[in-house]
């Protein structure tokens, strides 16, 4: 083999190797992104029915309900315009508590969104961005609380 | 009044720091001496005025001064003081600050330490220094200023976030603002010279220890964090591929890489360029680091308080720190070409792959903390990556870069020749693939085949380190520091790899509900779930549950995991209970009260977990070790005969 030969041998080992990379990365990729959806995009039908995806807002007042003595738990979540019943069964973060935010991940199963993770902030004024910015889309009706998407 | 006199202090260190950049860049390019004598006084001007600043704060907070905004935020009068003194950098505006001192911290180090060096290019150096310290004071001062009164002022105060009390918290933030920081100090010397359009190998030996001992903090400062969010946060758990950590993450990665070029670079003169652009990508991850988690852009589970305004400073400073040294780099690189070639299995080849490795692992990183900002900034939908993105490319690079440093530790300089090693690579491999299946699958049963790799590839560099300094112990040579760094920094990273690798595939985890006096199986062992009963502390009260681990049904140890609720910010928070071994840790956190009798809890056994941090701080020793060696204070003498002709003949 020359050293021509050679070296277009190796180039062409580079190229099918880094397609190669690319494309399982891509993949790998794509595989793990996890798309956010509120309440009212998910009533209006935009969310994946067979996809894990990332469920952002806030924790209807009064709506907890937990079955004593186990770890299953059944919530509404809110963006005032729209709600949604979530279930659950596992520990629950420090700070999730009734009108606070919070980011769940799971998938639809009819109408429950079934979470196997729910992540809450160490901040009791936080407030998911997404569901801050959907209530800065469309004020909700005067009773709930002003946004605040800050920390202090 | 001592407030305002921190404020006025801070305000003076700014306009010393645009002096120090004024004096030490135009002076340097003017040559003129008059002007770069200037830099060292108003570096030391600067050093005091902030650490003024800094007392003045801290007086603030010990004395309770709750008309301090600052201090009213994030102190409270029941705070014990050592965490009065570490609420300092509980939040952002007092990080600020502690970063802007740490960065005068450094300059002034480099000011006393770099006397020996060449007039003008000292000059330069601490002229970029100036450049930084400006931005920094600057930004405290107009977007978060720490010493703002509050009038009237409050009764008392809202108390430091109860996850930050805590006392590896307590010292995370400055050592990893220590690290963050020194890659300044690196970033500078890379600027330098550029501007004087010269690098050689002395310029790498002059840099290399400060980028090491930067690395050094580094390490151990993303240590602590991870350390502390696993017994504090009440997961369990090293990492979580946060945002947050992964901001550190990147810095440190890139930091990584260039500690190696700048090994090339000093020993064979090659790389240079390569090495520039890695020392303004550190800094500027670095510099990234804190937009990201201080902009309040990210979605995560601890990014605190964030403002949008300080974001858009910072993203400002960022383009002109990184946007300025690229320009530079693109007028001057050409002039810095490395002549000296090398083989592929040369020791300067491994360096390469080890640089291209750790580049890839900056990438695979760097995609997933920011993507979902582009997509954000693009309009796009709202996404976020799951871990699960890293933990199916990272261990990967991971596995391959620690066998290339097992192979690439046997290369020499320059030319290929690793058959010479043939015996040592094929004992440490053999090593490596026969201990780590006996200690996987002996010790801990089937698991993850990933993690038998990692495994044996982390048996199988640890034994390929020792090779060298025993030999070399043997046959009674000396040992210098570089030599004993570097084998325990790879050491460490053996062993960190070992870790994680048992970590992923053999941990237990259980989340269950349980009444007194009721078991959950973990294993080998058994966790008896045995009381409950209320708790009080300083400024808290909780509860403390009482769980007896059980092997073949005798109690080994007995754990006391905690609730608590911090009084003033009305806010929970779980204290794990944890028992660490040699091979394990035995982790119980409390959950909630569900009702029944029963109580939510987190039951975990993992195996090798504080062997992750044990790691990080050998790897921190082996580079403290190697930055120290001798040949560095020599280089630093011989500079300083070379350059004073009437002493030459004395040394």
């Amino acid at each position: 083999m020359t050293a021509r030969q050679k070296r277009m041998l190796l180039v062409a080992g580079i190229v099918v190797g880094v397609s190669l990379a690319v494309l399982l990365v891509t993949k790998g990729f794509m595989g793990n992104v996890m798309y956010s959806y509120n309440p009212t995009e998910i009533a209006e039908g935009k969310a994946p029915p067979d996809r894990r995806f990332r469920l952002a807002g806030m924790v209807e007042k009064g709506s907890i309900d937990k079955t004593p003595g186990t770890l299953d738990v059944k919530f509404l979540v809110t963006d005032y315009r729209h709600t949604l019943h979530v279930k659950y069964s596992g520990i629950l973060p420090d700070l999730f508590r009734d009108g606070q935010g919070v980011i769940a991940h799971g998938r639809m199963h009819g109408d429950t969104f079934v979470a196997d993770e729910i992540l809450a902030k160490h901040d009791e004024k936080y407030m998911p961005p997404e569901v801050a910015k959907a209530l800065k889309d469309n004020p909700p009706p005067p009773n709930v609380p002003s946004v605040n998407s800050r920390g202090t | 009044m001592i407030p305002e006199l921190g404020h006025f202090a801070l305000i003076l260190a700014l306009v010393l720091t645009a002096a120090q950049a004024v004096f030490g860049l135009v002076g340097a390019h003017r040559n003129d001496p008059r002007w770069q004598a200037a830099v060292r006084p108003a570096i030391a001007g600067q050093f005091v005025l902030t650490t003024t600043a800094m007392a003045a704060l801290i007086w603030a907070f010990v004395n309770f001064d709750f008309s301090v905004l600052y201090v009213a935020s994030n102190s409270n009068s029941a705070l014990p003081t050592f965490y009065r003194v570490a609420a300092l950098w509980g939040a952002h505006e007092g990080s600020l600050l502690l970063w802007a001192w740490i960065l005068s911290l450094w300059t002034l180090a480099v000011a006393i330490f770099s006397r020996n060096l060449p007039v003008t290019f000292a000059s330069r150096v601490m002229g970029v220094l100036g450049i930084v310290s400006f931005g920094f004071l600057l930004f405290a001062l107009v977007t978060s200023n720490p010493f703002e009164r509050i009038i009237p002022a409050p009764a008392d105060g809202r108390d430091l976030n109860p996850v930050l009390q805590d006392p590896a918290l307590a010292i995370h933030p400055p050592l990893l603002y220590t690290g963050y920081v020194g890659f300044a100090v690196a970033y500078a010397f890379a600027c330098a010279a550029m501007l004087e359009g010269k690098l050689d190998q002395t310029w790498a030996r002059w840099t290399r220890p400060w980028t090491t001992f930067a690395w050094c903090f580094l390490s151990i400062g993303i240590a602590l964090g991870s350390w502390w969010a696993y017994y504090e946060l009440g997961w369990g758990g090293y990492w979580f591929w946060d945002p947050v950590e992964n901001a550190s993450f990147m810095p440190w990665l890139a930091g990584t890489a260039l500690i190696h070029s700048l090994a090339v670079t000093e020993k064979r003169g090659l790389f240079k360029s390569w090495t520039l652009l890695l020392a303004i990508l550190a800094f500027s991850l670095s510099l990234l680091g804190t937009f990201l988690v201080r902009s309040g852009v990210l979605v995560s589970v601890h990014s605190f308080a964030a403002d949008p305004a300080r974001g858009k400073f910072i993203l400002w400073s960022l383009i002109v720190m990184i946007g300025g040294a690229l320009t530079l780099y693109s007028v001057r690189a050409r002039t810095l070409k490395s002549n000296a070639g090398f083989e592929g299995t040369s020791r300067d080849a491994f360096l390469l792959y080890n640089n291209i490795l750790l580049v890839l692992a900056t990438i695979v990183v760097f995609i997933g903390t920011l993507a979902p900002l582009v997509n954000d900034a693009l309009g796009l939908s709202t996404i976020s990556v799951g871990s699960g993105w890293f933990t199916l490319s990272f261990p990967w690079i991971a596995i391959a870069l620690v066998a290339l440093v097992a192979i690439g530790i046997h290369a020499h300089w320059k030319r290929g020749r690793l058959g010479d090693s043939r015996n040592r690579l094929l004992i440490g491999l053999a090593a490596g693939v026969v201990l780590g299946a006996i200690v996987f699958y002996g010790a801990y049963g089937p698991g993850k085949l990933l993690s038998l790799a990692g495994i044996c590839v982390g048996i199988w560099l640890i034994v390929s380190s020792l090779f060298d300094p025993v030999d070399r112990w043997r046959r009674k040579l000396t040992l210098s520091r570089a030599v004993i760094g570097m084998t325990l920094a790879h050491i460490g990273l053996g062993i960190g790899v070992i870790a994680i690798s048992t970590v992923e595939s053999h941990t237990i985890e259980r989340d269950v509900a349980l009444a007194p006096g009721e078991v959950v199986a973990m294993g080998s062992y058994a966790y008896r779930f045995d009381k409950i009963e209320p708790v009080e502390g300083p400024n808290y009260d909780g509860v403390r549950a009482e769980v007896t681990v059980l092997r073949d049904g005798r109690p080994v140890t007995v754990l006391h995991p905690e609730k608590r609720n911090y009084w003033v910010q009305r806010s929970t928070m779980t204290e794990a209970g944890i028992e660490a071994r040699w091979n394990m840790d035995l982790f119980v956190a409390l959950g909630e009260d569900l009702g029944a009798g029963r109580w939510s809890v987190r039951a975990q056994m993992r195996p090798l977990i504080h062997y992750v941090w044990f790691a990080a701080f050998l790897m921190a020793l082996g580079g403290a070790l190697a930055a120290s060696d001798k040949r560095y204070r020599q280089a630093a003498r011989a500079t300083e005969a070379a350059t004073a002709p009437n002493q030459a003949g004395a040394s």
